[in-house]
C-alpha cells in the first residue's frame, strides 16, 4: 500500500456505505497523505444497499473529509456508486438523482497529473554514458525542464558547466531532444570536462544545502525493530551513504493523527526519528520533491528494506561544521610510534573471560612498547555511558559511543582493546564499518554459557536467576553468534595461549 | 493509421521508466547481461538498451539461450541483428543434454522446456558469474507474474522467494546482494502486450515475420496449429502437414508454438486485433498449460 501511494498521482479509496469508515479507511488515507498522493477518489460504494441515501453518503463523505485535510490531500473527489450494478461508474446514474458530480472514470480523468516543468531542474546523475570520444550523463529528471544551453551546478562540488545537447534516439536514428521533463530519462553532453560521479544532484539556479542531520518520517517495515544507534544504508534514488537514526521523536497514531512518545519502531510503524548521515548530502523536504526526499532504509547485514523515509527538513547544515584537515594525522602518529594502530573488540556472554583476555592482551602490548589501553564496557557504564540500560536500542547506543571512543584513540594511534557484551551483529558491524579494512579484529570469546554461569563472577546470573535482571544476555536476551569474526577464542582455553591467538592477527608484524 | 498522441504519452512514460531501469542495472551492478530471446518483447528491450546508452554502446553482454528448436527466421533476425548494432552476443546450450538428443518429442514440452531453458540458463548465469540478469517478461502475462517486481530478489542456485521480495519505492532500487543472491530485472514490467505493438509501430522496429500472416505448413496438435520449420519434425499418426495461412502472438521452439488463424499483414493489424480480442497471448503455449500454476513452479526453480 505505501509502496503504491510513493508513486501514485491519484488514489481510489473505497468505503462500503453499509459498514461506515472503518480504522483501515483513515490509515489508507494518512498513508496516501503521507506519501504524497494530493488527489483521493472517494467511492462511497454499496450505496444500492442503503437505499441510494444522499445522508448516508454526505455522511460519510464529511468523516474522510477531515481526515484528508490533516493529511494535506488537495482534492477529495467524491462519488456515490454501486460496483455491483454500475451505478456513476461510467455513466450517472438515475437511482440517484441528488448527484451531479463526475462520474468515477471522469473524476479519474480529471485529476491534474502533470508534473510542473516550471521550477528549477533537479537531476541526479545515474549513469555516466560513454562513447567514442564521448561522455555524457544520463538521469531521469526529478524536476524542471532540462534544456540545452542552461547552465547547470553539481550541488556536492559546486563546479558549473552548460549543457549544449541533449542526446536522444528517434526510432533507430540519433536525434537531438528539445527538452526533459520530469519523469523523463535524459543523456546530457556538457560544455567542459568537469568531475561528475553518478548520485551528483545537478541543478539550475540556487543548489539546495548539504545537511548531514536530517528529521524525517518513517514507515518502519521490518519484523526487527528499528533501534536508534544502528547504522543502515540510507539510498535515494542513485544517492548510497552510511546513516544512523539518532533518535526516535515520536511515533504517528494513523488512525486519528496524534503523536505520541516513543522510542522505539515497529512493523507498520509510521514515525519522527532523526538521521545522521555519514557525509553531507542533498536531501530535499519530501513535500517538494518525492524523488530526491523520499529515501529507504537497508540493512547492512542482510540487505532487506527496512524502512521508507520522509525527509522533512535538514536539522543541521553541514556548512556550520567543516571538519579540518589537521596535518598531525593516524598516519604520522603510528610513525612516530613505531606500531600500526588497530581496534580489537571482545565480545561475549557476561562472564566468557573478555576483561581477563584484554588485561592479559595489554599486558603484554606494554611489555612490548606497544601503546594500547583497554576500553571495558562496565566501566564505561560507569560514566560515559551511565544513561543507558540494557533493552536493545540501549544496547546500540552503548556499543555507538564506546566505538567512537574507540575510533579517537585509534586516530590517536593507539592499540585499543574493546571488552563489550556487544551481543547484536548489526551494531557489531556498525563499529567495523568506522575503521579501515584490516584495522578492526572482532575476536569472539566463546564460553558455553554454563560456564559463564557458573564462574559468574558479578553476580549477574544469580540476580538474572532471581527475576531482578530481564535483559541479561544468553537468558533473557538473544546473544548473535559473529559469522565473520578475525578470532574464535574458546574462554576455557589457557589465556596465554589465547593472548598468543590474538597477537598473531592483531599485531602479525610485532616481535612477540 | 498511426499512434495518436495521448498513446504515445503513455509509450513515453514506459519507455522512461525502462530506460531507468536499463540504466540502474549498468550502474548498480557488477555484472549485468541482457537476455535475449528474439521475440517481439526482446527486440523492444533491446531498442530500449540502445536508448538507454545511446551514443554509448550497450555496456554489457547479450545472451540468446538456445534450446536449438528456434525458429529458422529467428536464427536470421538474431544473426543479422547482432552484427549490425556489434552486440556482444553470447550463446547458451545445455550441450549435454543436445547431444544426449533430448528434443521437445522425446521429453514433452515441459521437461524439454526444464532442461534446456531453466537448467541452461542457470548455468549459464552461473558460469559468467552475472549478478543481474535482464528479461523482457511482462506483469500482464500471467498470473504469477502480476505479483512480480521489477527488480525480483533471487537467492543462492536462483530460487524466487514471494516472500523475499522488495518493496519498490520511487526509483529507489536496494541493489544489496548478499550470500549468493543474484537479481533478475524486467523493464518492461508494466507494459502489456498492446503497449509493445504500439511501440513497434511507433519505433519501427523490425521483428520476426512469423508474426505476420503467410501461408505456412502445419499440422493441428492439441487444438493449434504448429509450423513444420524443418525436417526434424516428428509427426503423430495421421498427421499430414498442409499449407494454412496462419501467424504467430508469441514465439519460442518451433514444435512448442501455437499459431492462429486470421489476418495480420502488418503490426498496425496486430495492434487493432489486440483491441478488439482480449485473449492471452500465452494461451498458444504448449508449455504453460501443463498442471496448475506451472508458471510459478517454473519461476521458482528458476524460470524466468
Amino acid at each position: 500500500m505505501a509502496v503504491a501511494a510513493s508513486t501514485a498521482d491519484v488514489g481510489i479509496l473505497l468505503i462500503d456505505a453499509m459498514r461506515g469508515t472503518k480504522r483501515q479507511t483513515h490509515r489508507h488515507l494518512t498513508v496516501c497523505g503521507l506519501m504524497g498522493v494530493r488527489h483521493v477518489v472517494l467511492a462511497v460504494n454499496k450505496l444500492d444497499g442503503v437505499g441510494y441515501d444522499q445522508g448516508i453518503y454526505n455522511e460519510l463523505v464529511a468523516e474522510v473529509s477531515d481526515t484528508a485535510r490533516r493529511m494535506e490531500i488537495q482534492s477529495v473527489i467524491p462519488v456515490p456508486v454501486s460496483a455491483l450494478v454500475g451505478d456513476n461508474v461510467l455513466a450517472h446514474s438515475p437511482n440517484t438523482p441528488w448527484y451531479h458530480g463526475p462520474t468515477l472514470l471522469d473524476a479519474l480523468d480529471a485529476a491534474e497529473i502533470l508534473e510542473d516543468p516550471s521550477g528549477e531542474v533537479r537531476l541526479p546523475v545515474q549513469t555516466i554514458i560513454r562513447g567514442k570520444h564521448f561522455r555524457g550523463y544520463g538521469g531521469l529528471v526529478a524536476s524542471g525542464a532540462v534544456r540545452a544551453g542552461q547552465k547547470i551546478t553539481v550541488t556536492q562540488s559546486g563546479q558549473q558547466a552548460t549543457i549544449v545537447k541533449l542526446h536522444g534516439l528517434n526510432g533507430t536514428q540519433p536525434t537531438e531532444l528539445e527538452q526533459a521533463i520530469p519523469g523523463e530519462s535524459v543523456t546530457i553532453e556538457l560544455d567542459k570536462d568537469i568531475d561528475i560521479a553518478r548520485s551528483d544532484l545537478l541543478v539550475t539556479g540556487q543548489p539546495p544545502q548539504l545537511a548531514d542531520r536530517y528529521a524525517a518520517d518513517i514507515v518502519w517495515m521490518s519484523d526487527q525493530q528499528l533501534a536508534h544507534g544502528r547504522s543502515y544504508t540510507l539510498r535515494c534514488g542513485p544517492l548510497e551513504v552510511p546513516a544512523t537514526v539518532t533518535n526516535v521523536r515520536h511515533r504517528l497514531d494513523v488512525t486519528n493523527g496524534n503523536t505520541m512518545a516513543a522510542r522505539i519502531l515497529e512493523i507498520n510503524d509510521v514515525g519522527r526519528v532523526e538521521i545522521a548521515t555519514a557525509r553531507p548530502v542533498a536531501l530535499e523536504a519530501y513535500t517538494d520533491s518525492r524523488e530526491t526526499g523520499g529515501f529507504i532504509l537497508v540493512d547492512r547485514m542482510t540487505g532487506e528494506t527496512l524502512a521508507a523515509g520522509l525527509t522533512r527538513f535538514a536539522l543541521r547544515r553541514a556548512t556550520n561544521v567543516v571538519p579540518h584537515h589537521f596535518e598531525v594525522d593516524r598516519q604520522a602518529r603510528q610513525i612516530l610510534n613505531g606500531h600500526p594502530a588497530k581496534v580489537l573488540w571482545l565480545t561475549g556472554f557476561s562472564g566468557s573471560g573478555k576483561s581477563t583476555i584484554a588485561d592479559a592482551v595489554e599486558r603484554r602490548l606494554h611489555s612490548l612498547g606497544i601503546r594500547s589501553f583497554v576500553l571495558d564496557g562496565d566501566n564505561l557504564r560507569s560514566g560515559l555511558n551511565k544513561d543507558l540500560g540494557f533493552t536493545p536500542e540501549d544496547r546500540a547506543e552503548n556499543v555507538r559511543r564506546v566505538a567512537e571512543v574507540a575510533r579517537l584513540m585509534y586516530d590517536a594511534g593507539v592499540v585499543v582493546i574493546v571488552a563489550l557484551v556487544s551481543p547484536f551483529r548489526a551494531d557489531r558491524q556498525t563499529a567495523r564499518s568506522l575503521f579501515e579494512a584490516g584495522d578492526f579484529v572482532e575476536a569472539w570469546v566463546d564460553t558455553p554459557i554454563e560456564v559463564a554461569m557458573e564462574r559468574d563472577t558479578k553476580g549477574l546470573y544469580a540476580k538474572s536467576k532471581a527475576g531482578n535482571l530481564p535483559n541479561l544476555t544468553g537468558v533473557g536476551q538473544q546473544y548473535e553468534d559473529p559469522e565473520s569474526a578475525e578470532l574464535h577464542l574458546r574462554g576455557t582455553d589457557d589465556v596465554d595461549a589465547n593472548v598468543s591467538k590474538v597477537l598473531e592477527v592483531l599485531l602479525p608484524d610485532a616481535d612477540q | 493509421m498511426s499512434i495518436d498522441h495521448e498513446t504515445s504519452r503513455v509509450l513515453d512514460a514506459l519507455e522512461a521508466e525502462a530506460i531507468w531501469v536499463f540504466r540502474e542495472t549498468a550502474a548498480a551492478f557488477e555484472r549485468p547481461v541482457l537476455l535475449y530471446s528474439i521475440g517481439k518483447d526482446s527486440t523492444v528491450l533491446l531498442h530500449l538498451a540502445r536508448k538507454a546508452f545511446h551514443p554509448g554502446p550497450i555496456p554489457f553482454p547479450v545472451m540468446h539461450i538456445d534450446t536449438g528448436w528456434k525458429f529458422r527466421q529467428m536464427y536470421e533476425l538474431r544473426d543479422r541483428t547482432a552484427k549490425e548494432l556489434d552486440l556482444d552476443l553470447r550463446l547458451a546450450t545445455n550441450q549435454e543434454a543436445r547431444d544426449a538428443n533430448v528434443t521437445p518429442f522425446s521429453h514433452g514440452a515441459q521437461e524439454f522446456t526444464r532442461i534446456m531453458k531453466t537448467v541452461a540458463l542457470r548455468a549459464a548465469l552461473d558460469e559468467g558469474q552475472f549478478d543481474i540478469a535482464v528479461g523482457g517478461a511482462r506483469r500482464d502475462e500471467e498470473r504469477s507474474r502480476a505479483k512480480e517486481r521489477i527488480f525480483s530478489l533471487r537467492e543462492a542456485g536462483h530460487r524466487w522467494e514471494p516472500r523475499n521480495q522488495r518493496p519498490e519505492f520511487w526509483h529507489t532500487v536496494n541493489n544489496a546482494l548478499t550470500d549468493g543472491q543474484t537479481m533478475r530485472v524486467f523493464p518492461l514490467s508494466n507494459w502489456s502486450e498492446l503497449d509493445v505493438w504500439r511501440y513497434v509501430a511507433r519505433e519501427n522496429l523490425e521483428v520476426v515475420p512469423l508474426y505476420f500472416t503467410q501461408e505456412r505448413p502445419v499440422v493441428k496438435r492439441q487444438g493449434t496449429w504448429i509450423m513444420v520449420d524443418d525436417d526434424r519434425m516428428e509427426f503423430e499418426e495421421g498427421e499430414q502437414p498442409q499449407m494454412r495461412r496462419v501467424r504467430f502472438r508469441s514465439l519460442g521452439d518451433y514444435p512448442l508454438s501455437g499459431a492462429v488463424e486470421g489476418e495480420a499483414a502488418d503490426v498496425y493489424d496486430i495492434i487493432r486485433d489486440i483491441e478488439v480480442n482480449r485473449q492471452s497471448e500465452r494461451a498458444g503455449r504448449l508449455i504453460d498449460g501443463e498442471g496448475a500454476m506451472s508458471m510459478e513452479r517454473k519461476k521458482a526453480e528458476g524460470y524466468f
